[in-house]
């Protein structure tokens, strides 16, 4: 059966971005249907349907839903997680751009589900487009009564929607780095527990929640769970923890490819397909040499795991991270990996936001030694100091607070232990000319 | 009871303490190392130096740990919990916190005034590893020298512990300081012309771990291992903050805080903190002086004894003691007081007793303050800055109290003397910042003899027809009764310059006691013979002091 796209389906309908024309295709159908539901209905379906998170770490968003605490006078407030910040990452942007009324109505049926009455939209600043189009929806729906007091004649249902414009740092996305700076602080991610659901945003219970995430709300409550999970991959009999990768999912496809895009498809399409089938291949006729399987953080595949399912499982079991967003970067052949790791490692010692001493310290130590292997002044056992910091930095050891550190981390990882002979190669080439490759280490 | 295993030994705590790990580990003899966590301030868990492996022993007697390190300063000890701080998982983070700790520190340990007591240097020693494995260069940063009046930011000695940002916004609530940029590049820093220059500024100089804050005061004067420290109590307000005095070789070099739950807290002010220069000044009087002719010419302490004891015995003597007035400074001790008045009630007894002259700041100055700078509610205060600036004033009331009741003010003091009903005056002072006022010395003018004894040239030794030299608050051993009635101990750190003989030894010398003067003991009689004060009836008021029952309280 042939996949028919429903996150992007519009998206090319002109005008689209209209309340009217969104509205004649359909539009915010869910939404009264949602209101003819109680939200713990709404709960309900969402959990049945096996929804996991699309920002990054999959996690069950009915679950997470189910953290708030029962019977809270409020405020409740919704956070919509759209800080696309990984690297290679815009399928938020396709939606905020292309279909800004579908998320919104995703925000407003999720917002009913969990009984907020505010939400804001965390909206990185590059987004400039997305800020005027999303704003422009929001004014329509206040004007036309499905933002505002009593939404669609639904007594008590009051929301208010509000975007708040980042200023450019990777760690606003995550959740509670994201409250922070919505709170005017700087955003160091707080220490968990206590979890956004129970004490989040102004101290509130808080549920923060990915673009697409509420995108497929819609979708859920539209077309009921039975239909999502008709769409992706089954938990693994062998793995009692895996929950299932079900539903659609926007794959941003990127790198070296001919045909680089926003692709949906349904959750668990081997890389190599997505890349064949869609991408049209590697670019120039060349062969992949490793891909990305899901933003710059989940680490490196190699050509011979391209067979790997893009679900939330699958990239584990060739040693990523997980699927992350799902952003495939594509890494040709004539690519060196140690100029790729370099990148990842200048971007994750940028954007460490220096709150924890592991984190701070060995992604900047770790872009110091990469960049002096690529200017040719490397040892061999920088390799092993580089895995040993990979290895010990991150939340997976418990080092640090955040994942931040494991998504630098893994790059590493996976990179000097898939190809390592290539950094050895590269190192003693560059080295040559000097006598000794093993110089003695110098001290403090 | 809850009950901890730290490195298989089992504590108990108390169920509603509520203590981390750090804290019950410490119950347990076991130190566990950290940077950000001060009991005073809000928990970050972000230094990473505390982590160990944590796990919980289930009823069945079971121990399932869990899988990832933990910070001991963010986990409560519960019931069961188990510690591990010595195995070789928690060895190796330690280890490597510390190589990220000192790959962009610049090891200027020769230079830098922290080494000796920077817990960099003692946990590298201790947890850390001989060599750095960087191969690269170093971040250098400016140092900042524009922080504050009172400190100065070396900023690449930091290790981004925060505590001295929480401390300006949790304690102090003035919220001058601020991490700027982002990764290695973090620094402290201010806002842009808005230096940190709060009363308890000195502070983050103490709260940090390393050499990265340091007190513009103490800069580059003397390594720290020289130091010796005493407990005493600060003088400069009625607050009565614990301290230790630390010193060499005579000489006063600073004070720190130190920890009473019943006074200061962990905090002092720096009003207080930069408050004993007047220690080591050179414009101290160092000598009794007498009058002759219209000179004042030094005289020795035997004859200042025997011509002060022969001035009051001839009053007594005409008749005249009920015009002699003692006046006693707030800033005496207890026990200089107590044998002053003793030595007066042997030769004058009709004398009246007074209090001295107190410099008073206004209201308290309360911290946390607000964001536009305004004070808290007095229930959420974190530090107090009395306006009452004596450390003694409750002390000294209730021992005048007992001797007259109701003792003289100053101001009365002042009118009876230019009226003339008080003829004669024995200033005993000890406010280093005392000024005789203009209209003071018009008015102290009328009187027929004065006898002042004070730290520094007052003013009233113009008058006077002798002058004592005073002793400061590192010179003595006595006892301060603080605005909350908290009697604490000061214990004497140097010696007073010169041979000055300390109030309490003048007196004793006057009363004829045998042996030496001895704090303790004088204490102890004024608690046998002072009910309200009965409470102090020991020898070593302990390390935060005796607070007086809310009876003695009333006055």
């Amino acid at each position: 059966m042939e996949f028919e796209p429903v996150l992007l389906r519009h998206i090319a309908v002109p005008g689209i971005q209209n309340l009217e024309v969104y509205q004649a295709h359909g539009g915010y159908n869910a939404l009264h249907q949602a209101l003819e539901l109680s939200p713990e209905q709404v709960v309900q379906m969402v959990k049945e349907s096996g929804l996991r998170g699309r920002g990054g770490a999959g996690f069950p968003t009915g679950i997470k839903w189910g953290f708030l605490p029962k019977d809270h006078p409020g405020p409740i407030y919704l956070c919509v997680n759209a800080d696309e910040s990984e690297p290679g990452t815009f399928c938020n942007r396709v939606l905020m751009e292309g279909d800004p009324h579908q998320v919104l109505e995703g925000t407003i049926i999720s917002a009913y589900a969990i009984r907020a009455r505010v939400a804001y939209i965390y909206l990185r600043y590059e987004y400039g487009k997305s800020y005027r189009v999303l704003q422009r929806a929001i004014d329509e729906l206040y004007k036309n009564g499905f933002l505002g007091r009593n939404i669609l004649g639904k007594a008590g249902f009051d929301l208010d929607i509000y975007i708040h414009r980042g200023a450019g740092a990777y760690i606003c996305g995550e959740e509670t780095g994201l409250i922070e700076s919505l709170e005017g602080k700087r955003a160091w991610p707080r220490i968990k527990p206590p979890f956004p659901a129970v004490q989040g945003l102004f101290q509130k219970p808080t549920i923060v929640n990915n673009v697409e995430t509420l995108a497929c709300v819609k979708h859920i409550v539209e077309r009921g769970p039975t239909w999502f999970r008709s769409m992706g991959v089954p938990p693994d009999p062998n793995n009692p923890r895996d929950l299932g990768s079900f539903g659609p999912k926007l794959y941003c496809l990127s790198g070296h490819v001919n045909q680089p895009g926003c692709y949906e498809l349904p959750l668990g399409i081997p890389a190599r397909e997505l890349i064949e089938k869609y991408g049209g291949g590697v670019w120039q006729g060349r062969r992949a040499k490793a891909i990305i399987p899901g933003g710059l953080s989940m680490g490196f595949m190699t050509a011979e795991e391209l067979d790997t399912p893009l679900d939330f499982n699958g990239p584990m079991r060739v040693g990523c991270l997980g699927l992350g967003t799902a952003a495939v970067i594509v890494i040709d052949d004539r690519t060196s990996m140690v100029d790729v790791l370099y990148n990842s490692c200048r971007f994750f010692a940028h954007e460490s936001c220096g709150q924890c001493t592991p984190c701070r310290e060995g992604t900047a130590w770790m872009a110091k030694i990469l960049a002096r292997i690529r200017r040719g002044q490397g040892y061999l056992d920088d390799l092993d100091i580089l895995l040993e910091i990979a290895n010990g930095i991150g939340i997976i050891p418990g080092t640090t607070i955040c994942g931040l550190a494991d998504g630098a981390a893994w790059p590493v990882k996976t990179a000097i232990t898939k190809f390592r002979a290539e950094f050895e190669e590269y190192i003693r080439n560059s080295r040559s000319r000097q006598a000794s490759i093993l110089a003695p280490l110098t001290t403090h | 009871m809850a009950t901890i295993t730290v490195n298989g030994k089992d504590i108990e705590i108390g169920d509603q303490e509520n203590l981390n790990l750090i804290q019950a580990a410490a119950r347990a003899g076991v130190a566990i190392p950290h940077y950000c966590w001060h009991p005073a301030l809000s928990v970050v868990a972000s230094c990473r130096m505390c982590l160990v492996e944590v796990g919980e022993r289930k009823p069945e007697g079971s121990i399932v740990m869990q899988p990832r390190l933990l910070p001991a300063c963010q986990t409560p000890a519960r019931h069961g919990t188990v510690v591990v701080t010595n195995s070789q998982k928690v060895r190796a983070a330690q280890a490597a916190v510390l190589e990220y700790l000192l790959l962009n520190h610049p090891l200027d340990c020769p230079v830098c005034d922290q080494a000796g007591e920077c817990w960099l240097q003692d946990y590298s020693y201790k947890y850390g590893r001989a060599r750095s494995r960087l191969r690269d260069e170093k971040l250098l940063r400016p140092d900042k020298d524009y922080i504050g009046e009172q400190i100065v930011l070396f900023t690449d000695r930091c290790v981004m512990c925060t505590r001295c940002v929480r401390f300006t916004r949790e304690i102090s609530g003035t919220g001058e300081l601020e991490v700027i940029s982002r990764g290695d590049h973090a620094e402290i820093d201010i806002f842009p012309g808005r230096p940190c220059n709060n009363k308890l500024a000195g502070n983050v100089v103490d709260l940090c771990p390393v050499g990265a804050l340091c007190s513009r005061d103490f800069l580059y004067k003397h390594r720290v291992w020289f130091l010796r420290s005493q407990k005493s109590v600060c003088p400069h307000c009625a607050t009565g903050c614990s301290i230790w005095i630390d010193y060499n070789k005579n000489i006063v070099y600073r004070l720190r805080p130190r920890y009473n739950p019943q006074a200061n807290g962990h905090f002092m002010c720096d009003d207080g903190r930069f408050g004993y220069s007047h220690v080591n000044n050179k414009q101290r009087l160092l000598y009794p002086l007498a009058h002759s002719g219209d000179n004042l010419v030094p005289v020795s302490w035997a004859d200042l004894k025997n011509e002060i004891r022969e001035h009051l015995l001839n009053l007594a003597k005409a008749g005249q003691d009920h015009t002699l007035v003692v006046v006693l400074s707030p800033w005496l001790t207890l026990e200089e007081s107590w044998l002053a008045i003793q030595w007066i009630n042997t030769v004058c007894p009709q004398a009246k007793f007074a209090h001295g002259p107190l410099r008073d700041a206004g209201a308290d100055d309360i911290y946390p303050k607000g964001p536009r700078g305004e004070p808290c509610l007095p229930d959420r205060a974190k530090f107090i800055i009395r306006g009452e600036k004596a450390p003694n004033c409750r002390g000294i009331d209730i021992l005048l109290r007992h001797q007259q009741n109701p003792p003289l003010t100053w101001q009365e003091v002042l009118e009876a003397v230019e009226q003339g009903t008080l003829q004669h005056l024995y200033f005993v002072g000890g406010d280093p910042l005392y000024k005789a006022s203009d209209v003071e010395l018009v008015r102290l003018r009328q009187a027929r003899s004065l006898i002042v004894s004070d730290i520094f040239p007052n003013g009233l030794e113009t008058l006077a027809r002798w002058v004592i030299p005073g002793t400061t608050f590192a010179e003595k051993n006595g006892t301060y009764i603080n605005s909350r009635g908290l009697a604490q101990a000061l214990y004497q750190a140097v010696q007073p310059p010169d041979g000055i003989w300390p109030e309490a030894r003048f007196f004793w010398e006057l009363l004829e006691l045998a042996g030496l003067y001895h704090a303790p003991t004088v204490r102890r009689q004024i608690a046998a013979a002072i009910p309200e004060l009965s409470p102090l009836d020991l020898d070593d008021l302990g390390e935060h002091g005796i607070l007086l029952t809310p009876g003695a309280l009333a006055s």
